[in-house]
């Protein structure tokens, strides 16, 4: 009888559902994943060490490039941590415009990652539907930061600038009709056999395994852990919103496709309601220190205090007292958190993100053991990776 | 603000708790801006992290990460060169708890993926990164960087141009690493408040 033995396979990482730049080694026994080792890093770009050599203002276009598609969620992590050490709170305002746009956001990516995950699993037409929707979030983020994806729009201290006119009206249509077009989702893959045939009981983790894991977000409530940042450690306005936070009861991967699909409902739900508020009531979008924010355009040409702000800010920065913070967000993925140390100058001593993605891709060899081939590929697409994120 | 300052109260208490607790081996608590901090010594890391996990219901570890003090102005001489940061997070209380642990360059850590396996990755980072060996870890190799890099990029020592780069070798029709001309400009220098900068 011949010699059975197992089989390595390489997957990735220029394979389509490799989501980018995962190169996986896998072992095989037939069709069995006995072991999976993923080689993480083709994506690193060293942006740890750069935001060293970088003022904290200049810092804030590389948090687009950590998830890619989530990129003012990345922001506001950063900008709430550089506010807690210089001690400032952004004005009300600006604090609903950040919620606002966090949870387009939140939208934004888990249309991405619908699309994707259904596309790697074998459904093409949820792809051209989500991007429908993703276009049109992309429009409002060019209206208010000139760049379709990475915005660079939340800013220590407030937001960039104010919404232009006739903004809150278009994004207030697209609450109306979105909740629509997640139905349409629904009917698409809820009830659908064959996407249940593939994500039901595929990849379960219980309370215990996520806990051990690091899971957060949508992953450690797929498992039944009523875990929401937004909840539990409320950041800027989330105390004022109502909505709900969507569980799952076991954990695997059709629970994990649930629960995102809720939270685009419970994410409509609070962009509605940043509308109205935001509509009724007008103030400032910084914090009135032009020592931390730029002036006014319109001052500059006429006081030379305003000039010499402008001129301090964008060359020298500002500096931030000595310390240390870690700053978490909410983020479409998880708990996304910046660790910053500051040495009393104008950029930061050392600064580490913490990127949910990273925890969740690493236990991928758990989540796969005893699985098929292909079911790899489920895991994979329900863990909602994003190589900028995870490699930094 | 009534909730918060009920938080921060309920934060200090925990950190005198956590002094009694481990009164021979945690060298320094201070109440952070955002957490409480504590400095335990190297050799009872694992042990402090079971009983975190176990007593004080910190299931999990959200963070782990190296940062290389040698170059920070608030720096002692004599103290170890690089810290280790553990950021953990209690579910079920609705807390967060950071822990550092000093040591020196060639000195050895005890991994603590034996009580979070969340750590292995986090550790093979801070290897990666900064050459920190954490002993009795699984399956230490680097993670982030190529395959045979040399170096630990976020070392302070480390400049941020690197060493090498990468060619195309059209003879040998692959890519060869050479040793990098880049000199490492600096646009915007690094000041502090009140220092005359000339």
């Amino acid at each position: 009888m011949a010699e059975i033995k197992n089989y390595t396979l390489n997957f990735g990482p220029q394979h389509p559902s490799a989501h980018g730049v995962l190169r996986l080694v896998l072992e095989l026994d037939g069709e069995v994943v006995e072991r999976a080792d993923p080689h993480i890093g083709l994506l690193h770009r060293g942006t740890e060490k750069l935001f060293e050599y970088k003022t904290y203002n200049q810092n804030i276009p590389y948090f687009d490039r950590f998830d890619y598609v989530s990129m003012m969620a990345n922001e506001h992590a950063y900008a709430l941590g550089v506010e807690r050490l210089l001690g400032i709170q952004a004005p009300e305002r600006a604090q609903y415009i950040r919620v606002m746009y966090a949870e387009l956001t939140r939208i934004l990516n888990h249309c991405l990652w619908l699309g994707a995950a259904a596309l790697d699993i074998g459904a093409m037409t949820v792809f051209l539907y989500c991007f429908r929707e993703r276009e049109d979030i992309f429009d409002y983020y060019e209206e208010v930061s000139g760049a379709r994806m990475h915005a660079a729009y939340f800013r220590p201290g407030g937001v960039a600038r104010d919404l232009p006119e006739g903004l809150l009206g278009k994004i207030k249509g697209f609450t109306e009709r979105f909740i629509g077009y997640v139905d349409e989702y629904e009917t698409l893959l809820t009830e659908n056999r064959i996407w249940k045939q593939r994500t039901v009981d595929i990849g379960v983790m219980d309370k215990q395994a996520a806990l051990d894991w690091g899971f957060t977000g949508p992953m450690i409530r797929a498992s039944g852990i009523a875990w929401d940042l937004r909840k539990t450690q409320p950041y800027d306005v989330y105390d004022k919103m109502d909505f709900d936070i969507p569980i799952g009861a076991t954990g695997d991967s059709y629970d994990r496709y649930l629960v995102r699909v809720e939270e685009m409902r419970q994410s409509n739900h609070i962009i509605k309601q940043c509308v109205t508020w935001l509509e009724q009531n007008e103030g400032p979008v910084k914090v009135d220190d032009y020592k931390l924010t730029s002036p006014p355009r319109a001052t500059i040409k006429d006081d030379m205090e305003s000039l010499i702000h402008h001129f301090k800010f964008f060359s020298e920065g500002y500096h931030v007292p000595v310390g240390e913070v870690y700053a978490a967000v909410e983020h479409p993925k998880g708990e996304f958190g910046v660790y910053i140390v500051s040495d009393g100058s104008n950029k930061p001593y050392r600064m580490k993100v913490r990127a949910p993605g990273f925890a969740h891709l690493e236990s991928l060899d758990y989540m796969c053991r005893g699985h098929m081939l292909a079911d790899v590929v489920t895991i994979l697409g329900t863990q909602d990776i994003v190589f900028g994120e995870v490699d930094r | 603000m009534d909730e918060v300052l009920t938080q921060e109260q309920g934060d200090l208490s925990e950190l005198t708790v956590l002094k009694e607790r481990f009164a021979t081996t945690v060298l320094k608590a201070v109440e952070g801006i955002d957490c409480p901090t504590i400095v335990v010594g190297k050799e009872s890391i694992v042990d402090v992290c079971h009983v975190l996990k176990s007593e004080f219901c910190f299931e999990q570890m959200i963070d782990l990460c190296g940062v290389d003090m040698s170059e920070h102005p608030k720096h002692a001489e004599g103290t170890p060169r690089f810290e280790i940061v553990y950021h953990l997070l209690s579910v079920t209380q609705n807390k967060r708890l950071r822990v550092k642990v000093l040591v020196n360059e060639r000195e050895m850590v005890d991994s603590v993926t034996e009580v979070w396996s969340t750590a292995n990755w986090f550790e093979r980072e801070a290897f990666d990164m900064y050459g920190v060996i954490f002993n009795h870890h699984p399956d230490l190799r680097r993670l982030l960087t190529d395959y045979g890099f040399e170096g630990h990029p976020l070392r302070k020592d480390f400049p941020l141009t690197g060493h090498a780069e990468m060619f195309f070798d059209e003879t040998q029709w692959r890519c060869v690493y050479k040793p990098n001309k880049l000199e490492n400009r600096v646009l915007i220098p690094k000041t502090w408040p009140g220092v005359d900068r000339g």
